[in-house]
């Protein structure tokens, strides 16, 4: 049997799943029901500087899109830190971690931009005897108005210098959480890192509208007829999540940072997606918000049934191994030959892999053949480019082929070769590179 | 004694029994039932449903708009091909038609309800008295339309939007036709025949003569006199007896009478059923009797057919939905004699049938099926009467892809024309396609 236990940045936990610092973090009580469901860490929600907390909107907090059957997709909260007071955090904090020794309890901090605030907090957080801290530098809505959250994430100023006063002032490890609402995350972790982070978590929400009520013309959520942005996150992020990952495991300022992969998990699958593009573990929330906590017992019997038939012992065994294929356009094989095909027997003549390339696409697949109801791939015309699959309703109906080197490509005419080719010597680029004379 | 009374008596039930088993068979969908049934639709491409329906509604497109919220559009896209889009979403076999070429049923086994959410877009627009039709001004052009069936009324329809001037003749007190008179009762509750009829009428432009024959009270040289075009959707006006021995007992019914006398009952309580029943035929409306005779308070009902299970007119489903609710259905018996005693049923002499070289024979053997009432339901006829010279061949009028038939200046569809296939929808479809091309001709 796989041996899932995680060690991420000295911070242990049985399993690789944790809940992300949000809404089913906020208290001993759902934390404790958590643990109890099998979750191997908790991110404890946000807390806030000592004095009266932050106050919510008593209106709708969260708005969402959804799926066929009304599968939740995507979701987006207007929610801000813990509005309990920080003593009564902190008490819980100490008990439930008590309590629970084998389960990783980390604390997310938000407080202002200023040393004193930092250096004030952290040794009551220290004092809970949490196994580490999370820097909140990505909630993009509310608490940002006042100079805290994405705010600084966004300044990669202040996040190297916010990280430097955690590390100069706690034992603690630091994971830096970064938000997605900037144009290339790279940097921002390259500023955690350079202020001595130990770790990065990261997507954060995307700021987000989910929709507009068309009786009252307003945002959704609204609140009296008013809305804002929210974060949003859910498996519709899942993508832009993995991309970030990426890009900090492969950047060679950052490479081998820690990284906490966070965005979309729903499944057993999407945590090893993570994983393989280098995170050291997963957080998850929404899943946790659709189907409550019980929800990871699914991910953690699939994980292990995966790495078993794989044979990957331990996590580690996997972590990454997608990275060293990350790569840039300028680098993919030109020559590289498939064509689609669809599986007859599997087919079940919707007909839409035909209307998506007639419509818009290449013209590449029939609809009828000698009178009859026919969907087939004119490999004259067919360039690969994979939108057949994605609409086809029937998984494993029309896959790709790879053609051999020494077949004849039907489109171009050309023997398909064995050689690879990029567009750095492509003779069409004006900016090829042209070996030395 | 109430429901073991023996001979053929009213109330055997109980008044809840009777609501209970003449209540909807398939209640309409919630909106949330809806939304899940129309996400299961692939939107597929040049769609194998919208092919199989006779009427060719934009099946994806409908059910697309149920999907986003739209069923008021949804309805229109439906009544734009089949304005008795109401009433076939509840009769039609969509088990032949749409829902079997659905290609759910390659994936799963399981074609996306069409017919339940056609039922529910149509509704949701009758009921908010939407009308997406008008009426262009009268042109002072007019068409006799004989029969106020389905084919008569999308004709009449039809006809009227295009500003024909329409005279339906119809020598029933009701219009609608079979949808009035010839669907199991279950099927069409709610007075929705009605609703249908009034919904269709309302467009302007059509007047209904009721208690008007034709062959009785006109001919067809009548109406060519009158009007500039006639269609005729008489349907098949006449049934086929029984030609055995002892038919005129007490006790031998024609199941299209007994299905249209019950439709017009206002307490199903006070319709009469023999405490056991056997039904002669094997198609829907030997179904429909032998079901509606089980749910008024029947002890035993045996359907018989003289030929195989494969032979039958009556689709699977409706076979099914016989034997749920109790209906025996026997095949390869073909009536022999009606036995009696003081001239009231007691029960039928069936004779055992195989195929011998192709041909129908009877074995030789027989058995005897005790019971009170006999309901023939062995085939319908065209009524000649009042069609003068018109072609009928196979116990049809003749028309061509148009409707037309063998007379100049008349138009024929539904039942009582070649090429249709004895349903609603397709007597809508034929009637519409008629009306098209005599507004055509008198363009």
């Amino acid at each position: 049997m796989a041996d899932i236990r995680n060690n991420f940045v000295g911070i242990k936990s049985p399993n690789p799943f944790w809940l992300a610092s949000a809404p089913p973090t906020d208290k001993a009580y759902n934390v404790e029901r958590a643990y109890a469901a099998g979750w191997g860490g908790v991110v404890w929600k946000t807390l806030g500087e000592e004095g009266p907390p932050v106050v919510n909107v008593n209106g709708p907090r969260y708005g969402a899109i959804w799926g066929a059957d009304r599968r939740l997709l995507g979701l987006n909260n207007i929610e801000l830190i813990t509005d309990r007071p920080l003593q009564i955090n902190l008490q819980e904090m100490k008990a439930v971690k008590k309590k629970w020794r084998d389960r990783a309890l980390i604390a997310s901090i938000m407080v202002p931009c200023e040393e004193e605030a930092w250096k004030a907090i952290l040794p009551l957080v220290e004092e809970t005897e949490a196994d580490g801290i999370e820097l909140n530098f990505g909630c993009p809505h509310g608490m940002s108005e006042r100079g805290m959250g994405a705010a600084v994430g966004q300044v990669p100023e202040y996040v190297e210098m916010v990280v430097r006063w955690c590390k100069q002032y706690t034992r603690m490890p630091v994971i830096t959480k970064l938000t997605p609402n900037v144009t290339d995350v790279r940097r921002p972790a390259r500023a955690a890192k350079n202020g001595g982070t130990d770790a990065v978590s990261l997507i954060n929400t995307i700021n987000s509208i989910t929709g507009v009520d068309l009786d009252t013309c307003s945002p959704t959520p609204s609140i009296d007829g008013k809305g804002t942005h929210g974060g949003y996150c859910g498996p519709a992020v899942k993508p832009i999540a993995l991309n970030m990952v990426a890009e900090i495991a492969r950047d060679p300022e950052t490479y081998g940072l820690p990284i906490s992969g966070i965005g979309g998990v729903t499944t057993w699958r999407d945590a090893a997606e993570f994983l393989m593009l280098g995170a050291g573990n997963v957080q998850v929330c929404t899943a946790a918000m659709t189907y409550g906590f019980k929800i990871v017992q699914e991910m953690i019997t699939g994980l292990e049934a995966w790495m078993d038939e794989k044979g990957y012992a331990t996590l580690d065994d996997f972590r990454g191994k997608a990275v060293p294929n990350v790569t840039d356009w300028q680098y993919l094989n030109l020559n590289y030959i498939a064509k689609a095909h669809i599986d007859q027997d599997a087919c079940i003549k919707c007909g839409r892999c035909h209307i998506a390339c007639e419509d818009t696409s290449h013209q590449a697949i029939t609809n009828m053949v000698n009178g009859v109801r026919h969907f087939e791939v004119i490999e004259e015309e067919c360039v690969a480019c994979n939108l057949c699959i994605d609409v086809c309703p029937v998984e494993n109906c029309i896959t790709m082929v790879e053609k051999q080197p020494g077949e004849i490509d039907k489109r171009t005419g050309k023997v398909v070769s064995a050689d690879y080719a990029n567009w750095t010597t492509h003779p069409n680029n004006p900016m090829a590179k042209v070996a030395a004379e | 004694m109430g429901r073991l009374e023996p001979g053929i008596h009213s109330g055997r039930l109980s008044p809840a029994e009777y609501d209970k088993n003449f209540s909807e068979l398939h209640p309409v969908f919630s909106d949330h039932e809806a939304l899940v049934a129309s996400d299961r639709c692939y939107f597929c491409y040049d769609a194998p449903c919208m092919t199989a329906c006779p009427t060719s509604i934009d099946v994806p497109l409908f059910i697309r708009q149920i999907s986003t919220g739209n069923a008021i559009g949804a309805a229109k896209t439906i009544f734009d091909q089949n304005i008795m889009g109401g009433m076939c979403a509840r009769v039609c076999p969509t088990e032949t038609l749409c829902e079997q070429a659905c290609v759910r049923n390659t994936a799963e086994e399981r074609p996306v309800e069409i017919g339940r959410l056609q039922r529910f877009a149509t509704d949701k627009a009758m009921n908010a008295g939407k009308q997406f039709y008008t009426r262009l001004n009268s042109n002072g052009k007019s068409v006799g339309v004989v029969g106020a069936g389905p084919a008569g009324l999308a004709a009449a329809h039809r006809l009227a939007m295009h500003g024909f001037n329409v005279m339906v003749y119809d020598h029933r007190e009701k219009a609608g036709g079979l949808n009035e008179y010839g669907i199991a009762t279950y099927k069409a509750t709610d007075e929705i025949a009605q609703k249908e009829v009034d919904y269709i009428l309302s467009i302007g432009g059509i007047d209904v003569l009721d208690g008007e024959m034709l062959g009785r009270d006109f001919t067809l040289a009548d109406l060519k006199s009158r009007h500039d075009a006639v269609f005729l959707g008489i349907g098949l006006g006449g049934v086929n007896a029984l030609t055995v021995q002892g038919t005129h007992e007490y006790g031998v019914v024609d199941a299209v009478e007994f299905i249209a006398n019950l439709r017009q009952a206002d307490a199903k309580g006070d319709v009469p059923v023999g405490r056991r029943v056997v039904v002669i035929g094997g198609g829907m409306t030997a179904v429909d009797a032998a079901v509606q005779a089980k749910l008024l308070g029947a002890e035993e009902v045996t359907m018989c057919y003289r030929r195989g299970q494969e032979h039958m007119n009556a689709s699977l489903y409706e076979q099914e939905l016989a034997a749920s609710k109790g209906v025996l259905i026997r095949h390869w018996l073909a009536p022999k004699a009606v036995l009696s005693h003081g001239g009231h049923v007691t029960g039928i002499t069936m004779a055992y049938t195989h195929l011998e070289n192709g041909l129908l024979k009877e074995t030789g053997h027989t058995i005897d099926i005790a019971c009170d009432q006999i309901l023939t339901a062995i085939g319908q006829t065209l009524d000649i009467a009042g069609l003068d010279t018109i072609k009928v061949e196979k116990g049809k009028i003749v028309i061509d892809e148009e409707g037309k038939t063998s007379v100049a200046g008349v138009w024929a569809g539904g039942d009582c024309a070649t090429g249709g296939e004895d349903l609603t929808v397709s007597a809508v479809a034929m009637g519409r396609d008629a009306a098209m091309s005599i507004i055509k001709s008198l363009a």
